[in-house]
This record gives C-alpha cells, sequence and structure tokens, in this order.
C-alpha cells in the first residue's frame, strides 16, 4: 500500500493519495524500493598469471607483483543478454580503463505484452570518476525504466523520469565526498541514451552525444536513420545555421558535447522520441567509440550483419569488433534491440517517411520525425 | 611490540599525482602524504605502563673549552639544559652527558638512565652545576655514549637524543664520525643545536640527517631555553617509533629518489633497506600527531598507451622483532599511458610544489657556497632564483632570512643585490633552514 503523501519529498509538488509518481519531477513516491537494476556479473578469474608478463603472482588490488601491470578487470569487457536484446562493451585499445556502462532488461507491461529496453552511458573523461559516473546513470535509469513499465507508465514519461533519476544519481555523486587527488576536479559526469521497445512502440531518450540509430532489416528498399540529435558543439551551430555539416564536423570544438549528466550540468534536458516501426530491423543503442568510425547511418548499417535480429549479440560482437579493428580509440559500447512488427504491417513498399510531429513534442531534426507513416498527410 | 600496536596513532596516506604519461614517457612522481592522527591526546604520556617508561631522552652537551667564549655560552647551555629536564614528563627515562674530546654521563651516571620524577629532575639540574668548560670536541664519543645508555633501555621503543654544539668535530676523525652514525641510526634520533657562528652547518646536518632529526642554529645563547622547550615538547610527543616507508616497484623500475619534503627536505634514497623482492623500506622514525609529505620519483619501463600499470605501492609500516611488519597503511602510485594531451600534460599541483621547495633549497646551499668561494655573480644568480620560488610558493619564513642576506629589487623576477656587511649568524641560519619547506597553498 502507498504511503500516504501530500507532497513530493523531493520537489514538494502536491501529490493526490493514488500517485505512484510525482506529476512535477517524476520522483517514486510509493515508498517502494525498485528492483535492484540488471547489471552484469563480474567475469570469473579465471587468468592463471598476469597477462603482460605471465607472473603467477597477482596482488588482491589487480595488479601484477612482478610487471606492476593492471589487470583485467570485469567492465573491460561484458557481453549481456535479456529476452532477445543483446549488448557488448569493450575498454578498447587506447583507454585504461572502460567508462562505458550498459545494461539491457527484458520485463512486461501490465496487460502482459513484452517490454525489452537497453540503457548506455558514456563517462566523460575529463570529470572526476567517469567509470563511477556511467555505471551509476546506468543503474538508477534501468531500475526506474522497468518499475515503471511494469506499473504501466507510458514510455516517453517513463524515460523523462529514467532521465531525470539518473541525473539526479550522478549528481549525488559529486557530494560523497570521493576525492581523486591529483585527478579531475570536475564533478562527475556521462553521457545518456536508451531504448524501449514495448507494445510494437519503441522509444528513445537521450542526453549528449551517445547516439541511437534504426537498420532495418531490409536496406534497399528501406533507409538506415540516426534517430538521436547529439548535444555537442557541431549539432548546435548547425542547427542554428552558422555552418555546414562539413564545417562544423572539421572544427576542433565539433565533439565538445554541450550536454551531460552531473552535478555541473547547467539544465538538462532530456530528449525523447517515439515511433512505431512497420518494417523489421534493430536498433542500434551505442557510444561513440562506435560511430566514430562510422558516423553516417549508411555507414553503420553496412556493419550490420543482414540478421542481425535473430543474432543480436553476434552483431553487437561485430560491431565491437570493427571498432577495435578500426583503432579501438575510445571504450566502445553497442546495444541491439531486435524489432519485428506484425507481420501484416511489414509492407516493403511502404518506406519509412518524415512527418509531422505526435502528440509528445519531438525534436526537430528531420531524421527524428520517424512517425507511423500516413498519420500526418 | 603489543605494547605500539596498543596506542599508536592511526596513519593515513594519500597519494598526489598525475598518473597520465604521454606515449613513450617513464618518469613517474607522487607527493606522499602521511598523516598520523588519534595519538596527540595521550600527549606523550607514558604508553608502556607495564615497562615503565614512554620514551628515553638523553640530553649531550658540549663542554668543550670554547664554551667558555664568551662565557655565557655555558651558562646558556645549562639554563637551557635545565629548561629541557623541567619538560621531561613523569615516567621518561633520561640522562645528560657532557661532551668534550670524551663522553661523562653527568647524571645520573653509572652507564644507566633515570626515571623522571620531581626528584631526579632536579638531581639532574644539580648536576649540571658541576659543568665547566674544558677540552675539545669529539662528537662521536657523544653519541657512542648516548648509544650504551638507550641500550641500557631495550625495552623503550622511543629514543631520541639532543645534541647542543658550538664547534667543529676537530678531535676524531670523519671516520670515526661516520662509523658511530652507522651504528646509532636506527636506535634512536637526534636533534642537533649549534650555538653561535663557529659550527659547520654541513657537519651538523649531516649528524640530524643521519639521525632522523632537525638541525637550526642558536645564534643567540639567550635563545636556547625557549628552543630547548619546544624540542623536548616535540620528542614527548612522539608515539611510535622506528616507522618505515616501503615502497615496493616493479620489475626493471628504477627509484630515482625518495626524499622527505615536510616539514623539511631531506633525501632518504640511499637509506633503502632491502625488503623482499623488488621491495625496500626507508626509515622515517618516530611519530606523533603530525603530517609529513614525501616526494617519490621511479622511472618504470614505457608501456603503450591504453596500459596501466602500478608504478610503486607505498606502505608505512612498523618492522616486527619476528621479521615481520604491522602495515599501518598504504597507497597505489599509478602509471597510466595515454594520447590525451590535456590529460599528459598536466603538472600535479603538489609535485610541481615540491620540486620547487626542492630548487629553492639548492639554490640557497650552492649560492652561500659560490659566496664563501668568493663568486658573488653565481651566488647573486642563485639566491636571486632562491628568492623567486620562495616569493611564488609562499615560503615566508625562508623569503625574511634571504632579505637579511641581499636586498630583493623584484622579487617575481629574482633581481637581488648581495647586502654589505652580512653577519655570519644570518648567513648561517639561512643555510641551516634552507630545507624548512612550506605546503601548497590552499
Amino acid at each position: 500500500m502507498p504511503q500516504q503523501q501530500t507532497r513530493c519529498p523531493s520537489c514538494a509538488e502536491p501529490l493526490d493519495p493514488e500517485d505512484d509518481y510525482c506529476g512535477a519531477c517524476g520522483l517514486n513516491v510509493t515508498g517502494e524500493t525498485p528492483p535492484a537494476a540488471v547489471l552484469p556479473e563480474p567475469a570469473a578469474a579465471t587468468a592463471p598469471g598476469c597477462v603482460h608478463c605471465g607472473s603467477a603472482e597477482l596482488a588482491a588490488d589487480g595488479y601484477c607483483e612482478s610487471c606492476g601491470g593492471a589487470q583485467p578487470r570485469p567492465r573491460d569487457h561484458q557481453e549481456l543478454t535479456a529476452d532477445g536484446v543483446a549488448g557488448v562493451t569493450d575498454r578498447g585499445l587506447r583507454h585504461h580503463r572502460n567508462e562505458d556502462a550498459f545494461t539491457v532488461a527484458a520485463t512486461h507491461l501490465p496487460g502482459g505484452e513484452p517490454a525489452v529496453l537497453a540503457v548506455v552511458c558514456d563517462g566523460v573523461s575529463s570529470s572526476a570518476r567517469p567509470d563511477e559516473a556511467s555505471a551509476t546513470a546506468v543503474e538508477a535509469a534501468s531500475a526506474h525504466l522497468l518499475t515503471a513499465l511494469q506499473r504501466g507508465r507510458r514510455p516517453d514519461q517513463a524515460m523523462r523520469e529514467a532521465i531525470g533519476e539518473a541525473a539526479r544519481a550522478v549528481a549525488e555523486l559529486a557530494k560523497d565526498g570521493v576525492r581523486t587527488p591529483g585527478g579531475s576536479q570536475n564533478a562527475p559526469a556521462c553521457t545518456y541514451v536508451s531504448a524501449i521497445s514495448a507494445a510494437g512502440l519503441v522509444t528513445i531518450g537521450w542526453v549528449g552525444d551517445t547516439r541511437a540509430y534504426w537498420i532495418p532489416d531490409d536496406r534497399e528498399s528501406a533507409v538506415a536513420y540516426r534517430l538521436t540529435e547529439d548535444d555537442s558543439w557541431a549539432a548546435r551551430v548547425v542547427a542554428i545555421g552558422l555552418m555546414t555539416e562539413a564545417e562544423a564536423y572539421a572544427d576542433p570544438r565539433a565533439h565538445a558535447i554541450t550536454g551531460w549528466l552531473g552535478a555541473d550540468a547547467e539544465e538538462i534536458e532530456p530528449h525523447t522520441v517515439s515511433f512505431t516501426p512497420h518494417v523489421p530491423g534493430v536498433l542500434l543503442v551505442c557510444t561513440d567509440g562506435l560511430w566514430n568510425y562510422a558516423e553516417a547511418a549508411a555507414d553503420l548499417a553496412e556493419r550490420v550483419r543482414p540478421d542481425a535480429r535473430s543474432e543480436p549479440l553476434a552483431a553487437a560482437r561485430e560491431l565491437v569488433d570493427f571498432a577495435v579493428t578500426a583503432g579501438g580509440h575510445d571504450n566502445i559500447t553497442v546495444a541491439v534491440l531486435p524489432i519485428s512488427p506484425p507481420a501484416e504491417a511489414t509492407l516493403r513498399t511502404v518506406p519509412l517517411q518524415a512527418a509531422a510531429a505526435g502528440a509528445a513534442p519531438l525534436h526537430s531534426s528531420p531524421t527524428l520525425q520517424l512517425h507511423r507513416p500516413g498519420s500526418g498527410s | 611490540m603489543a605494547v605500539l600496536s596498543r596506542s599508536h596513532p592511526s596513519f593515513s596516506v594519500d597519494i598526489y599525482q598525475n598518473e597520465y604519461l604521454a606515449e613513450g614517457a617513464r618518469e613517474v612522481n607522487a607527493i606522499v602524504t602521511v598523516t598520523a592522527t588519534g595519538g596527540g591526546t595521550s600527549g606523550g604520556q607514558p604508553l608502556a605502563r607495564d615497562t615503565g617508561a614512554a620514551a628515553a631522552v638523553v640530553i649531550m652537551v658540549d663542554c668543550s673549552g670554547s664554551m667558555d667564549y664568551p662565557a655565557a655560552k655555558l651558562r646558556n647551555a645549562r639554563e637551557a639544559t635545565g629548561v629541557a629536564i623541567d619538560t621531561i614528563r613523569d615516567g621518561v627515562a633520561f640522562a645528560v652527558v657532557a661532551g668534550t674530546h670524551e663522553a661523562k654521563d653527568i647524571y645520573p651516571g653509572g652507564g644507566k638512565l633515570a626515571i623522571a620524577d620531581q626528584a631526579t629532575r632536579a638531581q639532574a639540574k644539580d648536576a649540571l652545576r658541576k659543568l665547566t668548560a674544558n677540552g675539545g670536541t669529539a662528537i662521536g664519543t657523544w653519541l657512542t655514549k648516548a648509544k650504551q645508555l638507550f641500550d641500557s633501555r631495550a625495552d623503550i621503543a622511543i629514543r631520541h637524543g639532543i645534541l647542543l654544539t658550538d664547534g667543529r668535530n676537530e678531535h676524531e676523525k670523519p671516520a670515526d664520525l661516520e662509523r658511530v652514525l652507522g651504528q646509532a641510526a636506527g636506535v634512536f634520533t637526534v636533534d642537533c643545536r649549534g650555538v653561535g657562528t663557529d659550527w659547520e652547518v654541513t657537519e651538523l646536518r649531516k649528524i640530524a640527517s643521519a639521525l632522523l632529526g632537525t638541525v637550526d642554529i642558536v645564534a643567540e645563547p639567550s635563545g636556547l631555553a625557549d628552543d630547548f622547550q619546544q624540542m623536548m615538547v616535540q620528542a614527548m610527543g612522539k608515539q611510535v617509533a622506528d616507522v618505515a616507508l616501503r615502497v615496493w616497484t616493479p620489475a626493471n623500475a628504477v627509484i630515482k629518489f625518495v626524499k622527505q619534503v615536510t616539514p623539511n627536505l631531506e633525501d632518504l634514497t640511499d637509506r633503502r633497506a632491502d625488503a623482499g623482492p623488488r621491495a625496500g623500506d626507508y626509515p622515517t622514525g618516530s611519530w606523533g600527531d603530525e603530517s609529513r609529505d614525501y616526494h617519490v620519483c621511479i622511472e618504470v619501463p614505457s608501456a603503450e598507451v591504453g596500459n596501466e600499470m602500478l608504478a610503486a605501492r607505498i606502505s608505512l609500516l612498523i618492522p616486527q622483532p619476528d621479521g615481520t611488519a604491522e602495515v599501518l597503511s598504504q597507497g597505489l602510485v599509478r602509471a597510466v599511458w595515454t594520447d590525451d594531451l590535456a590529460s599528459s600534460t598536466r603538472i600535479s599541483p603538489q609535485v610541481a610544489h615540491f620540486t620547487g621547495q626542492a630548487e629553492l633549497a639548492s639554490s640557497i646551499q650552492e649560492g652561500l657556497e659560490a659566496h664563501r668561494a668568493g663568486d658573488v655573480d653565481l651566488a647573486t644568480a642563485k639566491l636571486g632564483a632562491a628568492v623567486r620560488i620562495a616569493h611564488r610558493t609562499g615560503n615566508e619564513s625562508t623569503f625574511k632570512l634571504l632579505q637579511k642576506v641581499v636586498d630583493v629589487v623584484d622579487p617575481k623576477e629574482g633581481t637581488v643585490r648581495f647586502r654589505k656587511n652580512v653577519s655570519e649568524a644570518d648567513s648561517m641560519t639561512l643555510d641551516t633552514r634552507s630545507t624548512k619547506t612550506v605546503r601548497v597553498k590552499k
């Protein structure tokens, strides 16, 4: 039984007794704790010796007693699947730790329809403890999404609330008093992207430059799309017409992000977009460690195996391998959500096309106006 | 043993470094801040009630013939020693040694230590009256006597000597002193005080360094009493002896240096004692409630971008009689290779600051050395550099001492002129205190 409350404990918004969530800030006001986040189990330590020098002496703190080399950590490479959704993360070649974090999960709506989701976060390297920031955001957001979807929350609302929960949790890190002497003094921060597929509807939410792409099975008659618009310097100057895309991305400031989760984020603007796919395909949710090597949706689609929908883990692995082979300059995380619309809707002759925004306020970018074909004509 | 672990302060180790290295870089620098807390409330009260004594103190007073010129010197030394005796807490074992070309334990005598109480303190002060100035100076014999006295009470861990002299160690070979220092190191610590200006800064500094104590000048004999009292309070505040800084480094790494950088500079690099594979112990002496910083510089084998290596594991520990060690605290110095220039070019403010403090000390010492050798140009350049660093890093006390030797025209640029008629006392004070550092300005 929900506890009787008259005001939200977080923002003091008046509440109705039947409210599960605060209408203003989205806080869960039921007093029940959401289920533990579905986070990957640490990989079993099977290494017989140091991966660098072969010495058998390994210290408990994760370093070789002989050469001092850091031993592989659970977060260096992780793979996770849940009810057909798969994700893979990898440290890459040039960063000493994996500051990306992700999870994939499956649940059911109150009506019994299956719902799957993926959350991917990328720690901001110039902040303190970026690896903790990303893990914290993933945990907070996935816990909220699962609870909210189970309770029948509308996916776009659940998404906005989840981003709010993640933002709060990451901002809290800055207050815990843990210092990183000699390290960055910036508040822990990360970018965010997540995708929900439930009852035929896909919902994407993001802050920063982590991305989601729509990759149809049939790449001949349907088109791959980028679903997110980066909170980045380049995207911003292009959006307001100051530069062409080519000029903006050639600028050294191009990849500077203008939105992130963290205590020092001035104003967090969660972007969400929802659409109903009518052809089969996959959603790719990824960090810039991947898209830096294949930025355009069409280029990325070429790297996605045709049977990605039925082999999501293999597809995610291949994309990670592709990025590692291409240089592995950053941490790489890819989640693949198979999308299989009911057969009667799968009309190959009906391409996805731009349409007017639906009820939910949407981003102005044309790549995001992916609504039900014909709905706005 | 158990006595120590029952009541010593708790230690914490904090590491300040920029762990990011550019491709191909090999040098790792870190400032290790060691803080001991929680022992201070007992304020030097006897720790080892079952053995009867918390600490042992031996005061060595120079009674060579020169102490009579001027006559006030010995009188002041006697008075100061009296003050020091007054500050010895009840239960502390102590003795007074009169030093000339030989050493005599004038109180309590018979190669023993007295236990401080009202009566013994009064008797010790009585004994001081018998001090006369006569004979030469052979500091090694004083230290040997002190060691014999400390050895009579092997059960007392905290052992501290106070050595007061006014002249050079003229009546023994340097090699003899060297040998004694080797025997005394690790057995007891010694603070040295030079009275007047006829003693040798490098000589006393060497003794204090070897025996993990401080060295200072008491230019005016009348200042002795205050200084003695301070030293004694410090000594009485010590809670735990023989703490070692253990540095583990990976295979094929080279320790370039290990220096104590606060409260004063002390190069410990050559004081290493091997402690198992790839590890070595550096002595830090006795600790009360206090905080000290160490600068550790290690050259590690280079690794590819994206790799992380443990460059050093730094532990504070107390070696146990059975060969094991009680680890009090530890910290990690890491090396991470990156191609992100913003990370690899960032300089740790702590490392930069203490590198500056070390440069300040060496500039002063080299400048004064050049001045003695008659090279005024070099001396002016060196002390100018010292003024610039002292000004920039906010080391005000050193800046003031520099001002007594040079006229500062522009502190920011380090433009200075040597003062006419610099007094020997000011020059020696600057030299002696050149190793005194300050911490990073907050």
